[in-house]
């Protein structure tokens, strides 16, 4: 059987930062490929170069070397104003600070990213948001503001805000990181089923336990990965209930 | 697009709603007090020009000279030295004289059945002067120059002398009496106003000349109070004025003093050229003034810069954010520049209208035409929303130059 071509295609990626006078290698020669339909959960401690390799895929930083097709875009010879094109066009982000506007409603939290690139009309911006909204089960908050709402509400408004530019590759990192375990439970049991819907997801954490719900899984230590695995043991999290301390078991 | 633009900035702003304000500020206070100073300059400017034309344009008025020196060595009589004979060679040898008309002053009571009235001005002149005040009759006609000839005993009448003594009547046609003498009222001159010095024009009481001299001064002196002469336009203003000294020195044939310089016994005055001068005083005075506007409104704009730098600051989550999500640098330029352009411009709008309203209120208060010019709203809003584009885009070009990454790290 052929393999559908790769959504993400990095072949001997590097990336050095000028610290100074020093040369700083964040990525040492990183090749990955994701197809469509992945689950990939990026692993690694601080300073390993995930969150480099994540900026990377992301669009929002150009590897030094190395050749990074994304959805068959080579995006060394993109411009400034072109890379966030493609952003805007083919990715979908989630923070771990979630990092939405405040003092504005979740629908037009959700909308902001069509205000980019996308030609569409205040009406239908205003319908995608809102099926968006329906996607992660907040249809009838969508006029609150972030501070009215919890954090895993405030995590899922920013899910909806990923997706609502129907992006090829949803990125998220560490998307639980400020959530409680039943909390995160749920976000990671929304993710599930984005992937199950067709979703591309690629996941950075470093909580182990995060990466289990995804279907693969990549290390990365000292620039460079050290570890591709398919997840055994994969934790369904719409399965889970959760104890009284709050701590999920399977 | 730019809506979208708006109403993103428009929305940014009132998340900040008293900061924005304060910001503004700066910018009404500028506007408000452009506006202000210019409607008072402008509308006393115009109440000059009004005051000018109410008095006829390109108009120079021939006086005797100085009494004393001829009052003591000739008699009273020779103080009056100018003479109808004088209208009539100014006419014929000056070449930029238009029309002249000779004045003589006096005073005089009204008597109409049991009403008395004595107007502020009473005089004698010939039918030309009407031309050279520009002051058209609006009922009747005005009296002809073989009423001059003859002394006839005719009248105009100005509308506050119409009001007063003839309340409830048509005057033209009717007689009363000045001095015992009956007069028939011949027309009614068209109203004018106070002049530059608040007399009312309009309490007039206009006769032939010879009518002054022979009937009610009963004075054998051939000589008037005053010639006015117009110019055939406004530039020939100061060759009338030179042809003028020359036609009355031959004509009252000046002596030489002991230096060598011809005596005049008349002065010429061109009241214009005070007007202008006072018009001109007023003129600086704006000037000064929207100097002083200008200033606050470049201080406003600063302040307007100060705050954007602020909320860049504050905002560089939201600006990584919005660049992450696909904004490219020149959209996140347009968004605070717009936000700076709204802040200033809408300043702009309070400022006119606050200014405008002043203006009105100084007006009413103190009695000072304000005249607010379009012309001057038009500057103040374009200069305000200038204001935002100048002072706005550094602040603006900052933010779009940030590292995405950068930004979205930024605690």
């Amino acid at each position: 059987m052929a393999e559908p071509p790769a959504l993400i295609d990095l072949q001997g990626v590097r990336k050095v930062y000028r610290m100074g006078e020093h040369d700083v290698p964040a990525l040492r020669g990183v090749s990955l490929a994701i197809h469509p339909g992945e689950f990939v959960a990026i692993m690694g401690s601080s300073g390993s170069g995930k969150s480099t390799l994540m900026n990377i895929l992301g669009g929002l930083d150009r590897p030094t070397a190395g050749v990074y097709k994304l959805d068959g875009i080579d995006v060394a010879d993109l411009s400034r104003d072109e890379l966030a094109r493609i952003r805007g066009m083919k990715i979908g982000f989630v923070f771990q600070s979630f990092n939405l506007l405040a003092r504005t409603s979740a629908l037009e939290n959700v909308e902001m990213p069509l205000l980019y690139g996308h030609r569409i009309s205040s009406r239908e911006r205003r319908e995608r948001a809102h099926e968006c909204l329906k996607r992660v089960g907040l249809a009838d908050r969508w006029h609150h503001h972030p501070s009215q709402l919890s954090g895993g509400q405030q995590q899922r408004v920013a899910i909806a805000r990923a997706l609502v530019n129907r992006p090829r590759l949803l990125l998220a990192d560490e998307p639980t990181g400020n959530l409680d375990s039943k909390v995160t439970a749920e976000i990671m049991a929304l993710m599930q089923r984005l992937n199950d819907e067709g979703l591309t997801i690629a996941l950075v954490t470093h909580e182990p336990d995060v990466a289990l719900h995804s279907k693969r899984k990549v290390v990365v230590r000292d620039g460079l990965v050290v570890e591709d695995s398919q997840v055994e043991n994969r934790v369904l999290a719409a399965n889970l209930h959760v104890d009284d301390t709050g701590k999920a078991i399977a | 697009m730019i809506f979208m633009t708006l109403r993103i900035a428009v929305r940014a702003l009132g998340r900040n709603k008293v900061r924005s304000v304060l910001t503004m500020l700066g910018v009404i206070i500028g506007v408000a007090a452009v506006i202000v100073t210019v409607a008072i300059g402008q509308g006393a400017t115009h109440s000059v020009q009004k005051q000018i034309q109410s008095m006829g344009s390109n108009q120079l008025i021939i006086m005797p000279g100085s009494t004393s020196s001829g009052a003591m060595q000739m008699g009273v009589g020779a103080a009056q030295t100018l003479s109808p004979n004088d209208e009539k060679a100014i006419i014929r040898e000056c070449p930029s004289a238009d029309m002249a008309a000779v004045i003589i002053r006096t005073r005089a009571q009204i008597v109409y059945g049991a009403i008395n009235w004595a107007p502020a001005t009473v005089q004698g002149c010939d039918p030309d002067y009407l031309g050279v005040r520009e002051w058209p009759v609006t009922e009747g006609d005005c009296f002809t120059d073989k009423d001059v000839k003859l002394a006839a005993q005719v009248c105009l009448i100005g509308t506050t002398v119409v009001k007063q003594v003839f309340p409830n009547e048509n005057p033209v046609g009717k007689r009363f009496r000045v001095k015992g003498l009956p007069f028939k009222v011949v027309g009614v001159l068209d109203k004018k106003g106070s002049n530059a010095w608040g007399q009312d024009q309009d309490d007039v009481l206009l006769m032939p000349w010879t009518t002054v001299k022979k009937k009610l001064q009963g004075n054998t002196f051939n000589t008037v109070d005053q010639i006015m002469v117009t110019a055939r336009s406004a530039g020939l203003m100061n060759q009338l004025e030179d042809e003028l000294h020359a036609c009355l020195r031959a004509q009252h044939k000046c002596p030489r003093n002991l230096k060598g310089e011809v005596e005049e016994d008349f002065q010429i005055r061109n009241l214009q050229e005070i007007m202008n001068s006072q018009a001109a005083i007023t003129k600086l005075m704006t000037l000064l003034l929207s100097g002083v506007a200008a200033v606050s409104l470049l201080v406003g704009g600063i302040g307007i810069m100060n705050i954007m730098l602020v909320s860049v600051t504050e905002r560089t989550r939201e600006i990584g954010l919005r660049m992450a999500v696909g904004a490219r640098g020149i959209d996140i330029l347009s968004q605070f520049l717009v936000e700076a352009v709204t802040l200033s411009g809408l300043g702009g709008l309070i400022g006119t209208l606050s200014g405008s309203g002043m203006a009105l209120l100084v007006a009413k208060l103190a009695h000072w035409p304000a005249f607010i010019s379009p012309q001057a709203i038009g500057i103040a809003m374009g200069f305000s929303a200038a204001v935002g584009v100048f002072f706005g885009f550094y602040p603006a070009w900052r933010a779009s130059q940030l590292d995405p990454i950068e930004a979205l790290r930024y605690e």
